[in-house]
């Protein structure tokens, strides 16, 4: 009996261990692909056949991209919407949380009705489009950050960690004589740096994967964001194929590349700084995801 | 009187024991200390100035985002021009609704948001059920944080990226599905995926799937880590394998979680955004690929019907909210906590 278990419960670990290896497999080979592709000499990957390896390796693509001034231009704006924009989030949403997390508050019951109740309601696309564009807000920057400062969602993780702080904390701090400002930024955050990096990594992955904001409101050309432009190439080369519109032919950078290099290599250069930053925080997003959900 | 009451009751609810005794106290004694108390009221909120400082501007930006547009639904009742604005426009009724009801290509769209939905729902919870089972198994911490990394991975990458990824896939030139498909015998000429109607729904939850798999397990795999260690021992006693623990021990333990998150999820069906179809559709497969959205957006933007677009929209907002409240009031119901 006992090794009829054993034999059982190993050919179960070879079994599940082979599935999830493959399952491994199968989510890391198109990145991969996209890598090896992207690394290769943009006719040659016409042949076929590259897989894990380029097979006739060169940097160009890469050289052609970051060379192509309005291909540096997005990359630079999205760069700076995502820096610009996750600092002003993380600092609002911080402020937020404390204050709703604050028992004495008056507003605390209030507000946290507005900011629940947000995640069910909503105008829809057209509505908040043509109020954006009469608030003056199409074909600005701004427009990128304001009006997702802050989201339920984020608050309600951030709100859950600073709960389940020791509640003798911020009474010393008072007792100390520290106001509230001093309380969030002297006590409060230091000890919340986990769930803070959490929602930094949120947000900026938000910002930085974005572009239907672009999309929608701002048509200028020098408010064009990197996604935007590879969704761009993305739309063209899927329309040309199935005999749509070709609208891409007045596309430069077209002349040198072909669109599977170019959007290979452009989706390798949006991907690759989320997939050296997330591994580092997946203990504290894990831990951030699971608090608030458990609250829920 | 009664209206008194009713306002020293707030207070009570807000301020907590200490005013609640002055509230007792002033009951009592029922003279003019309603006006202390108002007072009293402004006072604290007035010390409470930093946290106001904190709070009320952004959250009132999320207002102003969330809840003025529904402002905008007036237009569904009109016929809305740009020139004229919402004021000048002149009211229809319920024009659009009844145009929307006649409109064949409303019930196309319409079916393809709900159909999308659905099949997303069901197998991202099977899914996630499924992989945080066999991830709980795995023995060796190391294999088992290598796994989930990688399996995040596709969550963080754009949808843009994704797409891209997609269409490479299944590209007809050498893409990998086709060459293997081709090795394998199966089909004797690579097929253009992305181009056949009927393929569409399905390329759509293959991608949800496989983007979002590795992420939905976090919580599963994080009630796994709660279940009773005691049960385990028991069922080894009794003689239990690995598989057999995995079916009547870990699988029950997940089951309140997940019957709560699907009827929760279910409450979002309608509400989905564009961004996977509008990126993965092409106009072939048109009739299998647009949403209510993107109806809504061709609507207004390229024909200029703005108001038709609304409708559209509206008609989402309101089933989405109706959707979510129902099923919100089933979770009650049967007893489990809820969102709302």
């Amino acid at each position: 009996m006992r090794s009829r278990t054993k034999v059982g419960d190993s050919i179960f670990n070879v079994f599940n261990n082979t599935l999830l290896l493959l399952l491994g497999i199968a989510t890391l080979y198109p990145f991969l692909n996209l890598l090896a592709v992207s690394l290769n000499q943009s006719l040659d990957t016409m042949r076929g056949g590259i897989y894990l390896w380029p097979r006739d390796f060169t940097l160009d693509n890469y050289r052609l991209i970051f060379s192509n001034d309005r291909l540096f231009d997005s990359a630079a704006l999205s760069v700076l919407r995502t820096l610009i924009g996750t600092g002003l989030s993380v600092i609002c949403t911080i402020m937020v949380a404390y204050a709703l997390s604050r028992r004495e508050y008056m507003l605390r019951k209030s507000l946290n009705a507005i900011i629940v109740v947000s995640m069910y309601v909503n105008g829809g696309i057209i509505p908040i489009y043509l109020m954006i564009k009469n608030l003056g807000l199409t074909n600005t920057f701004a427009v990128y950050i304001i009006p997702g400062l802050i989201g339920a969602f984020n608050v309600m993780i951030m709100r859950s960690y600073f709960d389940q702080l020791p509640d003798g904390l911020v009474e010393s701090a008072k007792l100390d004589g520290a106001n509230e400002w001093q309380t969030l930024f002297r006590v409060v955050m230091p000890i919340s740096l986990p769930v803070i990096a959490t929602i930094t990594l949120f947000i900026s992955v938000g910002h930085w994967n974005s572009w239907t904001d672009n999309f929608l409101y701002n048509s200028k050309e020098s408010l064009t964001l990197l996604q935007y432009q590879l969704m761009q190439i993305l739309m063209q080369t899927t329309e040309q194929v199935s005999g749509g519109i070709g609208s891409g032919t007045d596309d430069a950078i077209l002349n040198f590349t072909t669109p599977q290099s170019i959007r290979a290599t452009m989706s390798m250069v949006v991907t690759l700084p989320i997939l050296f930053v997330y591994p580092f925080l997946q203990k504290y997003f894990i831990k951030g995801m699971t608090l608030g959900a458990m609250k829920e | 009187m009664n209206r008194r009451r009713k306002s020293i009751r707030t207070i009570t609810n807000e301020e907590g024991i200490n005013i609640e005794q002055t509230a007792a106290k002033a009951i009592k004694t029922d003279a003019g200390l309603k006006n202390n108390l108002r007072k009293k009221k402004w006072k604290t909120l007035a010390q409470q100035y930093q946290l106001i400082l904190m709070s009320v501007p952004f959250v009132g930006i999320l207002a102003l985002f969330s809840y003025l547009p529904l402002w905008g639904w007036i237009m569904a009742f009109q016929k809305y021009s740009i020139g004229k604005g919402i004021f000048g426009s002149e009211f229809v009724g319920f024009d659009q609704f009844v145009k929307l009801f006649n409109d064949d290509w409303f019930y196309t769209v319409l079916r393809n948001t709900l159909a999308m939905s659905l099949m997303h729902l069901i197998t991202s919870f099977a899914g996630a059920i499924g992989l945080a089972l066999f991830l709980n198994e795995v023995r060796s911490r190391l294999f088992k944080r290598t796994i989930q990394t990688i399996t995040y991975i596709p969550h963080f990458v754009s949808w843009v990226v994704i797409a891209s990824i997609v269409t490479l896939v299944l590209s007809p030139d050498f893409g990998p599905l086709n060459e293997l498909l081709i090795w394998l015998g199966i089909v004797d000429e690579p097929i253009f995926f992305l181009s056949k109607e009927k393929w569409f729904w399905v390329i759509h939850t293959m991608a949800g799937f496989w983007k979002e798999l590795g992420w939905s397990t976090i919580i599963y795999l994080a009630v796994l880590a709660g279940v009773d260690p005691a049960l385990y021992e028991a069922a080894d006693v009794d003689g239990a394998g690995r598989f057999r623990k995995m079916i009547h021990i870990s699988l029950p333990g997940l089951m309140p979680t997940a019957s709560i998150l699907l009827i929760l999820n279910t409450g979002y069906l309608i509400a989905t955004g564009y961004e996977s179809q509008m990126l993965l559709g092409n106009n072939l497969v048109m009739e299998y690929s647009q949403v209510l959205d993107l109806y809504a957006l061709n609507y207004s933007m390229q024909i200029g019907d703005y108001s038709y677009g609304v409708a559209i929209s509206m008609f989402k907002s309101v089933v989405s909210i109706v959707l979510v409240l129902l099923v919100n009031s089933w979770a009650k119901r049967i007893g489990q906590s809820t969102v709302l």
